[in-house]
């Protein structure tokens, strides 16, 4: 198992009268190589239990495991931990602040204590990876475009040669064309390099799309825990919890209902595309 | 006579290097030529770095034209001295929530524009609590924004907008950071103000579905006007959007996917409800 997380709670301001419980008995298990969608409302818990993966917020109780080793036990290096484990932060493109695009993404590497040359040969191999051209290395991150600024700040996550890619948010406030970037690479990332990624997002669309397995936060706890088809079969209990299922899912009932044969787990346009011709010619025939 | 209106619009950014020359021109917005009915619902769609902000940043002059003109409520916003009557005209919500709250409760955060207006006391109040009303927020009047959530404090940084009486509120992405819940709230509470306060709304997001209801869609490119007309008449431009780095409500998609496969479906569907009916129908 690659992260597991045994009864972890986590309690901010811990006996103050602010105390506020956010995460609360959590079990969870991540295999190397999977890629899940993390979904939840604003407030329940999603961003307090990715800070808890790479050891930014020590739980309140509970453990947590990273290849089977207590990550707050006497003697874990958590500097090491974080190489592996990456966490690219909403808006992730703030962060940047070197002079120039090159420069950015060697500085993770150049904490790590490696040489000069190897973070310059990680820092290419990564943003080969996300997509930037060579000719804008020497160029200021703040002359990039949206998209590019935020494929260059992961980037520079990426250089770090992590095993585990989480990302909040990663798609926030970019175009439908460069949401479709953002995600086609991240898929590419742990179809080609194994990379595990644990993807944030308010989108259900894109959970549908892209996630094998979905877990869903409320109140501090995990609600479901499937592949995206199954979660979102519950969609009328997901929208009791400030959520709601991909249009498409909407569209396939209310068809179903009407008396069209249909697949009601349908979830993506092109599911659905195949399961409506196929009722249609069905119905013909 | 139309509460926005712009004629040639251009911006120019421009970039000074260390000696203070300049060293770069970027030509966001040209030649815009624009005319807003009051009390319409207007949406504009275009990729990153199309000069949507650009734009609607000259609307309440925190920009102002390097070419052209552009006229609120009959106002020149380049007047240098007309620029506080403009402002409080042409409200503007940003994206995130967190950066345009600053009272330490919520009633006072939507106080302080009409109080900068130099609005009497006892009035201030009232337009407050009408403006925490229009919102849904009156019951998080006595509340500390920090606690809100982040449609909550969206909502409320729009009735900090409503407590000027505007006539005109744009909206830069009002809903980039927020969850499924979040988002519905804030477009409920914009509909409600252009329907029952008849406030000319012009939404600038990224979200196809938000844009279905709106009275008229503008699309830029590279800084000008390259598309415009009603919802139907833009999605059904299914490849054209695609071109632009946009995309269509799932359900007009799969209509679009539909039809490639034969289904004699319409071109103009947009919501989910006329898909599942045109389908019915199909014999």
């Amino acid at each position: 198992m690659q992260i597991e997380l045994k009864d972890l709670s986590y309690t901010y301001g811990l006996h103050t009268v602010y105390e506020v419980p956010a995460l609360k008995g959590i079990n969870l298990k991540i295999r190397a190589g999977e890629f899940i969608g993390l979904a939840g409302h604003t407030g329940s818990g999603k961003s307090t239990l990715i800070q808890h993966m790479n050891g930014l917020i020590r739980p309140t109780s509970g453990q947590v495991f990273y290849e089977g080793k207590d990550i707050w036990e006497e003697g874990y290096d958590l500097r090491e931990l974080r190489t592996h484990v990456g966490l690219v932060f909403q808006y992730p493109e703030n962060q940047l602040f070197e002079t120039t695009v090159l420069k950015d993404v060697m500085f993770g590497p150049g904490n790590q204590g490696l040489s000069e040359e190897e973070c310059r040969k990680r820092a290419d191999y990564a943003l080969k990876l996300v997509g930037i051209p060579e000719d804008l290395y020497e160029t200021s991150p703040f002359d990039l475009s949206g998209g590019q600024k935020r494929r260059a700040a992961i980037a520079g996550v990426l250089a770090m040669n992590v095993e585990v890619l989480i990302l909040d948010e990663p798609t926030a406030g970019l175009d439908p064309a460069g949401r479709e970037e953002i995600l086609t690479l991240i898929r590419h990332l742990r179809d080609q390099q194994g990379i595990t990624i644990i993807l944030v997002s308010h989108s259900m669309e894109d959970v549908a799309a892209y996630a094998q397995r979905m877990i869903v936060f409320h109140e501090g706890e995990i609600a479901f825990d499937g592949t995206p088809k199954m979660v979102f079969s519950h969609f009328r209990e997901l929208e009791k919890i400030g959520l709601a299922a991909p249009e498409i899912t909407y569209i396939m009932h209310e068809l179903k209902e009407r008396g069209l044969d249909v697949d009601v787990s349908a979830i993506t346009v092109p599911e659905a595309k195949r399961s409506i011709l196929m009722a249609l010619a069905q119905k013909n025939s | 006579m139309p509460i926005i209106r712009a004629e040639h619009l251009g911006f120019d950014y421009v970039k000074f290097n260390d000696d203070n020359e300049t060293e770069e021109r970027v030509n966001a917005v040209k030649n815009v030529d624009l005319s807003v009915e009051r009390g319409s619902f207007i949406a504009i769609l275009g990729h990153n770095g199309s000069g949507k902000s650009t734009l609607a940043k000259q609307i309440n002059a925190l920009l102002i034209p390097t070419e052209g003109t552009m006229w609120v409520d009959g106002i020149n916003t380049s007047e240098e001295q007309e620029l506080w009557k403009v402002r409080q005209k042409a409200g503007m919500v940003f994206q995130n929530p967190d950066n345009q709250i600053i009272g330490t409760v919520v009633d006072e955060d939507v106080a302080f524009g009409p109080e900068n207006l130099g609005i009497e006391t006892e009035d201030i109040w009232l337009r407050v609590e009408d403006a925490l009303k229009s919102v849904g927020m009156l019951g998080f009047r006595d509340r500390s924004p920090n606690r809100l959530s982040g449609g909550q404090k969206q909502r409320v940084a729009i009735a900090g907008v409503v407590a000027m009486h505007p006539d005109c509120i744009v909206l830069d992405e009002p809903t980039a950071m927020l969850d499924p819940n979040g988002r519905r709230e804030v477009l409920e509470a914009v509909k409600e103000l252009n329907r029952r306060e008849h406030v000319t709304v012009i939404l600038i997001t990224h979200y196809m579905e938000e844009v279905v209801f709106a009275d008229h869609v503008i699309v830029m490119d590279k800084g000008s006007i390259i598309l415009q007309g009603t919802p139907r008449e833009i999605f059904s431009q299914v490849e054209t959007l695609k071109k632009y780095r946009l995309s269509v409500p799932q359900a007009t998609e799969l209509a679009y996917e539909l039809r490639q496969s034969g289904c004699g479906l319409p071109e103009d569907i947009l919501t989910s409800e006329e898909l599942v009916e045109a389908l019915c129908r199909l014999n």
